[in-house]
């Protein structure tokens, strides 16, 4: 029996509030705006140091760019789309983008996708089951 | 400041040497450079070892028992796919400094076969698949795809880079793979990550490559301007920053910028370049690097392999060694193998595959991954 309280991030800037919800924790850099994953002391962009804020990354984004994978490491299913998804507020992310076919055809680019979050089916060594984000078109997941 | 030139080049071909250890082949390829420049181990002052899988085990030292252990400095690099550029410029830069006058750079490999890297990591988790794809094939195709976003290049003229490489490729007898691949078997050939299918792949193979550096006075003392290459620019950078940075690593800015710094330390624009050995670690990235290197405007890449200019014959021939999609990719051993590429066209050696009248001649590597980031190197050599 696991729980949202026993689960781990798949990435230390997935964060679980309160009430168990996860969202994604960014900084943001108050000298040039630059949005980073994480929580950052200096500005990877800029140099500023101390002048970056926390912030919860936008949820919403759109395709930037992707690859469909068919040869991987072994033990890992193909194939699937590895994606990389420029949020909206700044930032891009890279992921794994599911509710589309592995066809370029059926893969516009710019497509307004959104972040929904999933088990993985991994667990750690003491059997907390393993949480990431994914792309998935709006709306098409819900 | 006085020049400083590679007087002494050459490789190992590249293949698999299972039965080899990572210095023995270092050492074979230095004995080649040193052979190649007339000159013994006891000439030279210091070492440059460039070599990334066994980077904390002193492999120059290693290579220094199997040739001869002087007392030298030894300097081992390791830049991910510039490791052995960056050996090499290492040596330069302490001649140009004038700490000394004759010494060694040796970039050296020994690959397993398929993807690199692994799945794991040391939480148990793997990441592969969940966050997208960290394989070098699937970062180069998200580079490829990009330029297609932007500018509608195709699967079928990525394709076409594998076709021209691995033509270029039967006339190098030093090219792990040395046969014609028609355009519709790359095509149809095993897809990887879409678009590279495996013969858009740069194949995992071990090898070593060496040079002798020299200052101009030591070049000139031992009488070996004739057979000598003059090091025009030889330039480093970093990724730098891009908004994409967390996501996809930078391979188009850091040889831009490395580019425009290149060019100006050698007073000289792409015009002046008679051929290039670029990056071609898979088919998408040649592509994009014409446009990077400005071999043609933003865009235009597409049309430029299209064009057949890029091939042995054209405007300006790229990679006409088979380039790492023929001759294969140790990683550590490839930054040095170009400047052997280059500097036997200078020295009109280059036989079949030869780049009649190349006067001047460039070399680009870049490497990198998503959570670290890039390094990029470029030399432009010239007809001592």
């Amino acid at each position: 029996m696991t729980d949202e309280a026993s689960a781990l991030p798949a990435v230390p800037f997935l964060r679980f509030d309160d009430a168990g919800g996860a969202y994604l924790q960014g900084s943001r850099c108050a000298n040039c705006g630059a949005v980073a994953p994480g929580d950052r002391v200096v500005c990877n962009a800029c140099g500023a140091r101390g002048r970056t804020e926390s912030i919860r990354l936008c949820e919403h984004g759109n395709l930037y760019s992707y690859t469909i994978v068919y040869r991987s490491f072994p033990g890992v299913r193909t194939p699937f789309i590895a994606a990389v998804v420029e949020l909206e507020g700044g930032g891009a992310l890279k992921g794994t983008l599911l509710g589309v076919p592995a066809d370029p055809e059926q893969i516009p680019f710019g497509m307004p996708v959104e972040i929904v979050y999933r088990g993985t089916g991994q667990t750690s060594a003491e059997g907390r089951p393993f949480v990431s984000y994914y792309f998935a078109p709006v709306g098409a997941l819900q | 400041m006085s020049d400083v030139y590679i007087v002494g080049i050459d490789m190992i071909p590249f293949g698999r040497y299972p039965q080899c250890t990572v210095a023995g082949l270092g050492a074979e390829a230095a004995l080649l450079a040193l052979d190649d420049a007339g000159l013994t181990i006891r000439d030279m002052q210091a070492l440059y070892c460039g070599n990334l899988l066994e980077a904390h085990l002193m492999v120059g030292q290693r290579i220094l028992r199997e040739i001869g252990q002087t007392g030298i400095a030894a300097v081992n690099t390791a830049n991910a796919c510039a490791t052995g550029a960056t050996a090499f410029r290492e040596g330069l830069i302490a001649i140009k400094a004038g700490m000394y006058d004759l010494v060694l750079a040796v970039g050296v490999e020994q690959m397993g076969k398929g993807l690199l890297g692994g799945a794991k990591r040391s939480d148990g988790f793997v990441e592969e698949g969940v966050l997208g794809s960290g394989t070098m094939p699937s970062m180069f195709a998200q580079v490829g795809i990009e330029h297609s976003r932007k500018y509608g290049t195709s699967f079928e003229q990525f394709a076409r880079v594998a076709v021209k490489n691995h033509h270029h490729s039967t006339m190098n007898p030093k090219a792990m793979s040395r046969r014609e691949t028609p355009l519709e078997e790359v095509m149809a050939a095993e897809m990887i990550s879409y678009p590279n299918t495996k013969l858009m792949c740069s194949i995992n193979v071990d090898g070593a490559a060496a040079a002798v550096i020299a200052s101009e006075s030591a070049t000139r003392r031992l009488g070996l301007m004739d057979r000598a290459v003059r090091v025009r620019a030889s330039e480093l950078t970093s990724g730098p920053y891009t908004p994409h940075v967390f996501a996809l690593p930078d391979f188009n800015l850091v040889t831009r910028n490395c580019a425009r710094l290149a060019y100006d330390a050698a007073g000289m624009s792409i015009d002046d370049v008679d051929l290039i050995e670029l990056h071609d670690c898979f088919a998408t990235a040649e592509l994009v690097h014409y446009e990077n290197l400005g071999l043609c405007a933003a865009g235009e890449a597409g049309r430029l392999i299209d064009s057949g200019e890029t091939a042995l014959g054209g405007r300006i021939p790229v990679n006409v060694s088979g380039g790492l999609l023929s001759k294969g990719h140790p990683l550590g051993a490839t930054g040095i193998a170009n400047l052997y590429e280059i500097t036997t066209h200078l020295r009109t050696a280059a036989e079949q595959r030869q780049v009649e009248g190349a006067r001047i001649g460039m070399t680009h590597v870049v490497g990198g991954t998503h959570d670290r980031g890039s390094a990029c190197v470029i030399h432009i050599l010239e007809k001592a």
